[in-house]
């Protein structure tokens, strides 16, 4: 409920000289009050574990793939490793519990189905997953492995850094681990505090030779997924945890694939560009529908999907329309993949794409300023 | 134990009568009374000791109905964790580094064979086959390592002293044995014959170096051959040895992965992360670990305080050996039975190849900073593979002097190499004094080939954007335009004419 007031709150400044200050504006005056539940309403003694506000919002059941089921992202995940196990006969999957069917039950009933050395534990070691993925892929094989979360990428950072990403750059193309796709569990989900809610995007878009990949849904997640273990280029594709079950719609059962590197315009509008990727863009969107609404504000609403290598010309293109850019993400302010965007949109081949009408910012950053302790996490997820 | 599923080991599961069961139910009772918090009191205690504590937390209520076959009262250790009997006596294990484990040889610093029923007893053919790729690698390596010190290529890392190890381990493998290397290891490409020319075209970076000339000198690769692209982070390459080696046996390949490091790699997590998965994966593999004394300045003493690297494959569940790495017979026959069992029985091996560096970290490396002359020249002198090997040779009748003319002159030719390098006498001549001599190169009649190599052009501009990813993404697309204007602008400032158009 904060996160769409903050983001009504910012957009009044684009429309009026309020003069109101930021606590006043959450607090209830005008325009929020109706959307704030204040504190008083649980009670003073009662304090509920409040999960992060966001609705998930399915998009309408695909009708060019064939025949869909309900899913949620889990197991929309679980499809499209069984679609991949099924199609090519050297696919493995491997990572921490995965054999079980993982600690987010992605990989539920693939053992079986394949058998034990397709779909397999290996020791508690993210550099040795990591390392262990690329030699099997440099053999020709596909590899997929998982990285139980985000948070536990960092030892494996080196060999997706050093190796995986410079491989075929370094051999001259002799030797590649492209068929190599690394899994892993991203993002907020409302109690997971420092070490199970991290968004590590940004350290990876720095890094050429890699593809890093979020989608926001499970229809989007199976596609991206399929696309990632198929592509010839070591992929990254983070799921965003909280959607794992939050999130369900009608996904095709046969396999399917979504581009990579081709961002998703989901609603054309004509005064702001929003930006965003994985959870967040469930927020933005609730955030034009408020705009519209309540503003008159025409929101136009793109879902990156792919962090690298990006989509340029399509979010270039847009903010040449609008002259005005958000893009809101949760991790980090400094450093976050938004400057990158914002400072790539802000180049003079553009051209004068950035509106001079106003004088209250023309991009803007909305983003999480520091890593978050529990108990904040509700507050946090809605700021 | 090795192999045997947890769940399987517990022969001396407990069953008990149902008189047993109803003391354990009294106990249960009484330890619902006595929580831990409070103490376990003057009752509490003695029962505990009866029944077992083991006995009490058995019987927890939903372990009640779990519990169902207890085959006799043995006190044996259940754990999941580890298979062993009890021990009453408190004594911690005393690791062993006075009296390691021994170090296996075949040939004594003469060149004889001590034991006879360890001859391999290969052709002649092929021994000599070892004994001038190790000859033509120590060549080649004076060569370049004095063409480094003349500016004529960058860098250059010599191996001197571990020809043995590569060739000994290289020979006993099958030709598409997939090879990980970490950079001292050029000899393994020296037997599977890689031409002189490539060698030379990746430490000049010139158009014929198959790597596009991006990676700094020594850092080889080859597919036909199957030697995986050097890398110069350390270790790295072993848990991907792991998995190339896990890749091998899904396909049923019959092939194994060999994978080299140093000791000091051998510090690294990779090292522990790929032994462990070797092992519990049941991997094809061989860990060939070069113990050469020093990571660039640090002794082992200061590496590790273990039994070396040997030691630690038990640790793991790894069958390890010892060798002898200046004992190329040695190396072979270990390397020889180790691909046997690996391919066979799906299961690693590490084998610790002891032996010196008798050169220099590399060409930044001056190591007379930390290590003595007299050191390095015994290894040189007394204890070298190649001497070794030309000792047994001769023998036996294979090697003479006039042959080891004959063939110093044509690898010369073969290197182009300038003359002076090897002495007249015949003598190897040391690392060290090589790299004093002063430079004779305008004397010598058969620089073509080398000359040829400086000569080639270095690989397009272009070429710095391609194969980041397989297909070219529009962002680098843009940045090598972007360079081609800039060049175009401003290439009097670039010395273009080095480069292919």
């Amino acid at each position: 409920m904060a996160a769409v007031a903050a983001f009504a709150g910012w957009l009044l400044r684009l429309r009026a000289a309020g003069a109101d200050g930021p606590w006043r504006r959450l607090c209830g005056a005008g325009l929020s009050r109706g959307f704030l539940q204040s504190a008083s309403a649980y009670g003073a003694a009662a304090q509920r574990r409040q999960v992060a506000h966001f609705t998930f919002q399915p998009d309408p059941e695909p009708v060019e793939y064939g025949q869909t089921q309900k899913m949620n992202l889990f197991q929309a995940v679980t499809s499209a490793l069984d679609n991949s196990l099924a199609k090519d006969p050297t696919a493995v999957i491997f990572g921490e519990d995965v054999a079980f069917g993982g600690v987010f039950r992605c990989t539920v009933g693939l053992r079986d189905k394949y058998g034990k050395d397709r779909v397999f534990n290996t020791p508690l070691c993210e550099q040795g997953i990591v390392g262990f993925g690329i030699g099997i892929a440099v053999t020709g094989a596909t590899a997929i492995a998982e990285i139980q979360f985000a948070d536990y990428i960092f030892p494996a950072f080196d060999q997706i850094v050093n190796e995986a990403a410079k491989y075929r750059y370094r051999s001259g193309d002799l030797f590649n681990c492209g068929s190599l796709t690394i899994r892993s569990p991203w993002g907020c989900v409302g109690h997971g505090a420092l070490y199970h809610s991290q968004s590590p995007e940004a350290f990876f878009a720095h890094c050429p030779g890699i593809k890093v990949v979020v989608p926001r849904s499970p229809f989007q997640a199976k596609g991206l997924l399929l696309s990632c273990i198929e592509d010839k280029n070591p992929c990254i594709f983070f799921e965003p945890k909280i959607l794992y079950r939050a999130a369900v719609e009608q996904v095709p059962v046969e396999p399917y694939n979504i581009p990579l590197s081709q961002a998703e315009v989901i609603q054309e509008g004509s005064d702001v560009t929003l930006v965003a990727w994985g959870t967040q863009v469930h927020v933005i969107r609730e955030v034009a529908a408020m705009a519209q609404e309540k503003l008159g504000v025409s929101c136009e609403v793109i879902d990156l999907r792919t962090i690298l290598p990006w989509d340029v010309d399509t979010v270039c293109k847009s903010v040449i329309k609008t002259g005005r850019l958000l893009v809101s993400h949760e991790a980090p302010l400094t450093g976050g993949f938004a400057s990158e965007i914002s400072s790539t949109v802000q180049e003079p081949q553009f051209g004068n794409s950035i509106s001079s009408e106003s004088p209250w910012g023309r991009i803007n950053r909305s983003c999480a300023s520091q890593s978050l302790p529990p108990s904040h996490g509700s507050v946090f997820l809605s700021s | 134990m090795k192999g045997q599923p947890l769940s399987r080991r517990g022969e001396g599961r407990i069953s008990e009568g149902w008189s047993a069961k109803m003391a354990m139910a009294v106990a249960v009772a009484v330890a619902r009374v006595w929580r831990p918090s409070r103490g376990l009191g003057r009752t509490g205690l003695p029962l505990l000791r009866l029944l077992g504590a083991r006995g009490l937390a058995r019987f927890h209520p939903h372990r009640w109905q779990q519990q169902q076959h207890f085959s006799s009262l043995d006190d044996k250790p259940q754990f999941p964790g580890a298979s062993a009997e009890f021990i009453d006596k408190l004594e911690f294990i005393q690791p062993n580094v006075i009296s390691g484990i021994p170090i296996y040889r075949v040939m004594d610093r003469q060149g004889q064979i001590i034991n006879p029923s360890e001859d391999p007893h290969l052709p002649q053919e092929k021994v000599l086959k070892f004994y001038k790729s190790m000859t033509l690698l120590n060549t080649m390596d004076r060569i370049l390592y004095e063409s480094q010190r003349q500016g004529r290529i960058s860098f250059y890392m010599t191996n001197y002293g571990e020809e043995g190890t590569h060739v000994g381990s290289a020979a006993a493998l099958d030709d598409t044995d997939l090879v990980f290397g970490q950079y001292r290891e050029a000899g393994v490409l020296m037997y599977r014959d890689y031409p002189l020319e490539l060698f030379m075209a990746q430490c000049y970076g010139n158009v014929s170096d198959l790597g596009k000339g991006r990676q700094m000198p020594v850092h080889y690769g080859c597919r036909e051959r199957h030697f995986v692209t050097i890398s110069s982070p350390l270790a790295t390459q072993i848990p991907q040895a792991v998995g190339a080696a896990y890749a091998a046996k899904r396909a049923n390949a019959n092939r194994v992965v060999i994978c080299y490091f140093g000791e000091g790699a051998a510090s690294e997590g990779d090292a522990h992360a790929g032994f462990n998965f070797a092992a519990t994966l049941e991997c094809p593999i061989i860990f060939f670990c070069r113990n050469n004394g020093y990571a660039i300045s640090t002794p082992t003493s200061e590496q590790y305080r273990g039994d070396g690297i040997a030691a630690r494959g038990p640790g793991y569940g790894i069958l390890s050996i010892r060798v002898d790495g200046n004992d190329v017979f040695a190396v072979y026959n270990a390397t020889k039975e180790a691909r046997r069992r690996a391919v066979a029985e799906n299961q690693p091996f590490l084998i610790e190849a002891m032996t010196y560096r008798i050169g220099h970290h590399s060409t930044s490396d001056d190591s007379s900073a930390y290590r003595s002359v007299d050191e390095v020249n015994y290894w040189d002198k007394q204890d070298h593979p190649i001497s070794r090997l030309r000792h047994h040779l001769q023998s036996r009748g294979w090697w003479d002097d006039e042959q080891e003319k004959a063939w110093r002159k044509q690898s010369r030719k073969k290197m182009s190499g300038p003359s002076s390098f090897i002495s007249e006498e015949g003598y190897w001549v040391p690392a060290s004094e090589v790299c004093l001599r002063p430079c004779t190169y305008s004397k010598c009649s058969v620089m073509e080939a080398f000359e040829q190599a400086e000569r080639k052009l270095k690989p397009n501009p272009s070429l710095i954007f391609s194969d980041v990813y397989q297909e070219m993404p529009a962002q680098l697309r843009k940045q090598q335009e972007s360079l081609a204007r800039h060049l175009q602008t401003y290439g009097e400032h670039y010395p273009l004419d080095h480069f292919e158009k």
